[in-house]
């Protein structure tokens, strides 16, 4: 529509005496693409091709050695059983984290779509949302004096019950959810809260006045009309989850082993670069897989 | 149900803010271990002030904000400009080649950053860090500015090129003015992006050349101090600042309104 409007413009204008005959638009068109997609090239998708070839190489390429390619990188979770199970750690703490963001992270989107007005829903959503956009590795780190025994939490529970143990639990994989939950529970609000909002009051005013329980309206209304909020919310938690090292690394302590140290251990510790090549490789297909799963729910999602 | 509601956000608030406001508050305690009683004291960031290795990081940080931002707009605004304003063949090819750099896990970027750099010699540093976080604010810039781009009417546009304007100059005096909040909240965004940007900078960092949040990491797990609180703090009022300003400048609905 736009650009009809653009040529018919152009066409005008070319066929006036005092205007210069314009450059075909596909030259500027390409001129104003081209550094973007050039950068875009040089510093993710080039990136991205090496990697691939790295995760074929037997040994990290050093000074003159010659480059042996192979296929055994990616027979590691054969050749080291215990890859299985940090993987399987790995998905259930994305599980978890999932989990929890999607039922806390619905339930206040449905209390701020549907109990808050005006200025107040305004500045609450600026509250929740506040937190996402600072950094995640201080705010990861502001939980261990929280969770840490005689920190935050043991505190005040020791104000309530003084002679009771610590309720501490630094360094578990709980601590690891309840940070990463921080981290992406405003997330899922938003897409929730997006989703919610198109839904007409009528519908569930309706249902109330039918005789319908909260629940009904919750179970059979709010969440199957939400579900494109709730699934892509959900899609995009669980893909930077299971990507995660610095929050299992400082939550977690010796227990926080998953996908995400293993690879950064290769790539900073070991200097297995190949190892750490094709392990992000199949990461990235995992995340690629779920893509393609919800890809038609995520359109739609990103289109409204 | 109403007050039920609203009872339920503010335990999600207290869940979102409690662990920033203890870290915010431990960066004025006393004892080095964290230990309470609570004794006010402004030793942590008196620290801070003569610790170099931080105050140097800081400052890396923000010059490769403000670069990345400048760079990062500039380039974005470019693309969206051609993105909304023209049909072509592949577009939506284009437009879905910008989501790489958001939707893959940074751990994943950034170390095939790490491995391209290294190969062909572009090396680690600075240099490095700026081109990552450019690609990672470019998509954001072009979402922005394409948002903005929605909120403008097309026809001002075309009616100064029926009036005889050239399209180059009906675009610097018409829709550049117009577009203006919309490119500035891109800037802020895409310096917020870089300043807290930790995973892209952490893998292209090199030992003498690091920016705050790697640095903020390596104090971690050496064994932290509360002077790591008194940086956080300054950190986080920094980029929450930046993104309430952001919030003011790119409300589409205002800009329309305000013209």
């Amino acid at each position: 529509m736009q650009s009809d409007n653009l040529t018919s413009a152009s066409e005008r204008g070319s066929s006036g005496p005092r205007v210069r005959r314009p450059l075909p638009s596909w030259v500027s068109t390409t001129a104003l693409l081209m550094p973007t997609y050039g950068w875009l090239t040089l510093a993710v998708f080039l990136p991205l091709l090496t990697m691939l070839v790295f995760s074929f190489m037997a040994a990290t390429p050093m000074g003159k050695a010659p480059i042996v390619l192979t296929l055994k990188q990616y027979r590691a979770f054969i050749d080291q059983p215990y890859l299985l199970g940090i993987a399987f750690t790995s998905l259930l703490i994305g599980f978890w984290t999932t989990f929890a963001c999607a039922v806390f992270g619905f339930l206040a989107a449905v209390a701020l779509a549907r109990s808050t007005f005006g200025k107040t829903r305004e500045m609450l959503l600026i509250l929740i949302l506040l937190p996402f956009w600072t950094n995640g590795l201080v705010r990861i780190f502001s939980w261990t004096m929280v969770l840490r025994e005689n920190g935050f939490l043991d505190t005040i529970f020791h104000m309530v019950l003084p002679d009771a143990g610590s309720i501490g639990f630094l360094y578990t994989r709980y601590a690891v959810v309840v940070g990463l939950v921080h981290g992406y529970l405003p997330y899922m609000i938003l897409t929730c809260y997006i989703a919610l909002v198109t839904i007409d009051d009528a519908i569930i005013e309706a249902a109330a006045s039918l005789g319908a329980r909260w629940w009904t309206i919750l179970f059979k209304i709010l969440v199957p009309m939400a579900a494109p909020g709730l699934i892509s919310g959900a899609v995009l938690t669980f893909i930077p989850v299971i990507g995660s090292f610095m929050e299992p690394r400082i939550l977690g302590g010796r227990v926080g082993v998953t996908m995400g140290t293993v690879i950064e251990d290769q790539f900073t510790q070991a200097f297995n670069w190949p190892l750490g090549a094709s392990l992000s490789f199949t990461l990235l297909a995992v995340v690629l897989a779920i893509f393609g799963t919800f890809s038609g729910v995520l359109r739609r999602g990103t289109a409204a | 149900m109403t007050s039920l509601g609203r009872f339920y956000l503010i335990a999600v608030l207290v869940f979102l803010y409690t662990p920033i406001l203890v870290m915010m508050a431990m960066g004025f305690n006393a004892s080095p271990l964290y230990e309470l009683p609570f004794s006010f004291s402004t030793r942590w960031y008196e620290a801070l002030w003569n610790n170099n290795i931080l105050l140097t990081a800081g400052m890396n940080s923000i010059i490769i904000a403000v670069i990345t931002a400048a760079v990062a707009t500039a380039l974005g605004t470019m693309a969206s400009v051609a993105l909304s304003r023209s049909t072509f063949r592949g577009k939506s090819f284009l437009q879905i080649m910008l989501l790489p750099p958001i939707a893959i896990p940074w751990l994943i970027t950034g170390t095939a950053m790490l491995i391209f750099f290294y190969w062909t010699g572009i090396g680690r540093g600075m240099h490095a860090i700026i081109i990552g976080h450019v690609a990672l604010a470019i998509p954001y810039v072009v979402l922005v500015v394409g948002t903005g781009f929605r909120t403008i009417r097309a026809d001002l546009e075309e009616a100064a090129m029926s009036l005889g304007s050239t399209p180059v100059h009906a675009f610097f005096s018409v829709t550049l003015p117009l577009l203006y909040p919309s490119i500035l909240g891109a800037a802020l965004f895409a310096f917020a992006v870089s300043l807290d940007q930790f995973v892209i900078s952490y893998f292209l960092a090199t030992p003498g050349f690091t920016t705050l949040p790697v640095q903020i990491y390596s104090s971690i797990r050496k064994g932290f101090t509360p002077e790591i609180n008194a940086i956080s703090t300054v950190l986080l009022l920094g980029s929450m600042t930046v993104i309430l300003i952001f919030a003011r400048f790119a409300k589409p609905g205002e800009t329309r309104d305000k013209r």
